[in-house]
This record gives structure tokens, C-alpha cells and sequence, in this order.
């Protein structure tokens, strides 16, 4: 069709790790996009799940980023929105059983969290927005960069969290058990679901601070 | 455009090959997932008899070495089946469905339940595995009884799916060690369970401290599903535990 050869442009173009550092800070997903709340305000209280989640988060929004990509060109526009979520809905099935067939005491650590991916509003709308008109390998990048970006923010609550409400790191216990006795208490509210909002909106704050175009103007 | 023919085959096709790729992984996976949750189930029971050093690697060896014995009791109390020889992962009280068997109790029929009986350097310890409702799913759990059938050795507690950090901290040691030492019985020999009092330990009269643990702040519900379970699935054992006794 196009006479004019495109000339192939290198995997890791500044384009391409552009799609992966974007979604990091200023496209971030939940601080700028505000999609995936829910799953960032569920799996926080501890950082063993938040790390598990990131992963698989980054397997099934690359998997079907690529997925996806490779059937734009056939998928009708009246039904696109089903045919998303039956390949994110497969790939997270798939995800799960093989976490229960060879990672079994991961699987068991994320129980239900696993399921929740399908309901991550990060997956419908990269595809909808990145995959539906992109090739697969930049839907690749995007999906990475995008699972990178939610992590990244999913740890840091699940860092303050963990570190404030329980005392512990990884299961570690990090602050001194000497404390305890000087009446140190854990905070209890930090492992309650509202702390997770408010960190976020912490966070959400410092980068705006920092990044000031991105203000809304009104 | 695409017509409506187009949109119904490519939305039958679509679904066609996820159903076949989903259940052919199913199909695939199913050996190395039963596997795994048979390997769970042996590491719960050998856990609650703080039998330690077990790993995924071994655990079907050495739960073969300790479970001298697995029995199938009826609703009565009576011993129906003994199964004491072979691969213990074969035997019938292994096996068996405690779900349905648990919902048999709440129908009115008749029940079985399982008891393994581990030796461990001499002594024999009782594990009787429990099943309850948490929040949001099922909780599980073994519980392990000195051969007096009264003073707890240990505990293990597992859950589908509730809240980390709340709920899901029965899982964790704080939450099952202290169980170890407790009784079941009363000085009279009157069944008592174990509470899981909620404002802990310290608001029940001295006498029954024994009898009880500590609930988890923030997750009144899974501390009240493990109360539940505890005295259902040891009420069901009641016939059997009592006549042991008597003995």
C-alpha cells in the first residue's frame, strides 16, 4: 500500500522507552490518570502483596496490550469494548492458574487480589487508548511502562503503610521492639483502606509541587 | 463498516478460542495444582503438630514418616475406617470432601470426618482439621491435641481471601501461638471450645482464660468465623473425643 519504506525504527528508540518512562512520573497512571485506585487502596496494607501485584499487573497489561494489538485491525468498533475485557479476562485466568501451578504460596498470598485485575481500570484503558491504534511492540513498551508506573506507587503507600501500621518491612519487624515499651504504638488506621487515599493524595500532592504544569487550570 | 455477520462470528470465534485456551490450561495445570494443595494440606497438619523443617520438597516424605495413622470417624463417634499402611496421601480420611461432609451436618445426615494421629518422637498427637467461614470466604485450619484429647499442641489457620493486615492476620504466629496450651475442657470435663474474644483475654474471669484467645482488632468478623468454627467442627468431633476420654 504505502509506497515510501518506513525505515524500522530501533526497539529501544527514544520514542519507545519514552512510552516506558512517560507513565513513570508524569503520565503516571494513579497520580496524573487517577485510574486504579481501587486495586492501589486494596492491596497496600502490606508490601508482599503490592510487589506480587505489580508483577502481574505488568504480565496480563503487556500480554494483552500485545494481544490486542495484533487484532486492531480486525476487531469491530461496536464490540471492542467486550473483546477487551474477554482478553484481559483469559489472560488474568491464565495468570492465576499458572501462579497456582508452580508459584503456589504466591498464589495463596494474593488470593482474590489476582481477580481484581480484571476490574483495573489501568488495563481497559491502555487498550483502549494505546493498543487499539499502536503496534504491538510500542503496546508492549506502554503496557510495561504503565504496569512500572502503578508499581511504583502501589510500593510507596505499601512502604508507608506497612512501615506505620504494623512495623514491619517484608514481614521483617523494623522498628525496634524496644520502642514498644517507651509506648510506641503502631497505627492502626494506616492499615485501614481511607490511609491508602490519603497517602495517595499525599503523594499526588509532592508531585505536583514538583511538576507544576501538571495543575489543572480551573 | 462491519456487518452484523462479521460482529457475531468474530465474537463467537473470540470466545471460541479463549474457552478452548482456558480450559486446555486447566486441563494441563490440574495434576501440579492438586498436587500443590494436597503438599498444603500436609504441611498445615504437620505444622500444627510444630513439627518444623518441612519443606514443598519434602513434605510428602516426611508427612509418610510422622502420620502413623489416618481414621475416618462417623457422626457417633465411631471409628470406620483405619488407614495405616502405604501412602498416606491415599488414604480415605485424606481424601474426603470436608465441605460436604460439614453441610451433611447442618442437613441432619450423617457426617465423616477425618483424624490423623502423629507420632512424634513418642508421643502421639490428634490433628483434626477445621473448616469455617471468614469475611470473605472460607477459612481453614488444623488443630493439634495432646493424646489426652483436652490441651492444645498447636495451631495452623489459612484463609481463601481475608484482608491482609486485618482479617488475614490469623495466619500469622502471633495469632496461633496462642493457642498452644489451651484446653478444651473444663475442669469438670464440661466441652468448652475456645473463645476468641474480642477486647482480648483479659475481660473473661480467670477461671476461663484457658478456654480463650485473643481476637484481632479490625477483623471482629474472621475472629468471630474462627470462634464458629472452632466450636462446630469441635462439636462434631465430640462424640469421638469424649468416648476417647472416657478411655
Amino acid at each position: 500500500m504505502s509506497e515510501e519504506r518506513q525505515e524500522r525504527e530501533p526497539l529501544f528508540s527514544a520514542k519507545n522507552l519514552k512510552l516506558v518512562k512517560g507513565p513513570i512520573n508524569l503520565n503516571n497512571p494513579i497520580t496524573v490518570q487517577v485510574l486504579g485506585i481501587c486495586s492501589a487502596l486494596a492491596v497496600t496494607a502490606k508490601m508482599k502483596p503490592a510487589i506480587v501485584m505489580t508483577i502481574s499487573v505488568m504480565v496480563v497489561l503487556a500480554a494483552s496490550n500485545v494481544v490486542i494489538s495484533i487484532m486492531r485491525n480486525g476487531i469491530p468498533p461496536r464490540i471492542r469494548i467486550i473483546v477487551q475485557l474477554v482478553v484481559i479476562a483469559t489472560m488474568v485466568i491464565l495468570v492465576d492458574q499458572v501462579l497456582k501451578a508452580f508459584l503456589y504460596d504466591i498464589s495463596k498470598q494474593l488470593s482474590v487480589f489476582v481477580g481484581l485485575i480484571i476490574t483495573n481500570c489501568i488495563l481497559m484503558g491502555r487498550l483502549e487508548a494505546f493498543a487499539m491504534s499502536n503496534k504491538p511492540w510500542p503496546a508492549f513498551m506502554d503496557g510495561i511502562g504503565n504496569a512500572l508506573g502503578y508499581g511504583l506507587i502501589l510500593i510507596a503507600v505499601s512502604f508507608l503503610r506497612e512501615l506505620f501500621g504494623s512495623g514491619t518491612l517484608l514481614g521483617l519487624q523494623i522498628v525496634p521492639p524496644g520502642f514498644y515499651h517507651f509506648g510506641y504504638v503502631n497505627n492502626g488506621l494506616m492499615i485501614l483502606p481511607p490511609m491508602a487515599l490519603i497517602t495517595v493524595g499525599v503523594i499526588i500532592w509532592v508531585q505536583r509541587y514538583y511538576h507544576r504544569d501538571l495543575i489543572e487550570n480551573n | 463498516m462491519y456487518s452484523n455477520g462479521y460482529i457475531f462470528r468474530y465474537a463467537a470465534i473470540l470466545v471460541i478460542i479463549a474457552a478452548a485456551a482456558l480450559s486446555s490450561a486447566n486441563m494441563l495445570l490440574k495434576p501440579y495444582q492438586e498436587k500443590n494443595v494436597a503438599i498444603e494440606k500436609m504441611k498445615g497438619i504437620l505444622a500444627s503438630a510444630q513439627i518444623e523443617g518441612i519443606e514443598t520438597d519434602n513434605t510428602i516424605e516426611e508427612f509418610n514418616k510422622y502420620v502413623v495413622e489416618e481414621k475416618l470417624i462417623n457422626s457417633k463417634g465411631e471409628v470406620i475406617d483405619s488407614y495405616k499402611k502405604g501412602n498416606m496421601e491415599d488414604g480415605k480420611a485424606f481424601k474426603i470432601n470436608m465441605k460436604e461432609e460439614l453441610f451433611n451436618k447442618t442437613q441432619g445426615k450423617d457426617f465423616d470426618l477425618p483424624v490423623y494421629v502423629i507420632n512424634k518422637g513418642g508421643k502421639t498427637i490428634y490433628v483434626l482439621p477445621l473448616l469455617g467461614t471468614g469475611l470473605w470466604g472460607p477459612i481453614w485450619g488444623n488443630m493439634a491435641l495432646k493424646d489426652d484429647f483436652n490441651t492444645i499442641v498447636g495451631m495452623t489457620f489459612g484463609d481463601k481471601g481475608e484482608t491482609p493486615g486485618l482479617g488475614g492476620e490469623i495466619t500469622t504466629d502471633q495469632f496461633k501461638n496462642q493457642f498452644i496450651g489451651k484446653k478444651i475442657f473444663d475442669d469438670k470435663g464440661n466441652f468448652t471450645s475456645i473463645k476468641v474474644v474480642k477486647g482480648g483475654i483479659k475481660r473473661l474471669p480467670a477461671a476461663e482464660q484457658i478456654h480463650g484467645v485473643d481476637a484481632i482488632s479490625g477483623g471482629t468478623i474472621t475472629s468471630n468465623g474462627v470462634d464458629a468454627m472452632l466450636s462446630n467442627v469441635l462439636e462434631s468431633y465430640l462424640p469421638y473425643i469424649e468416648k476417647q476420654r472416657k478411655q
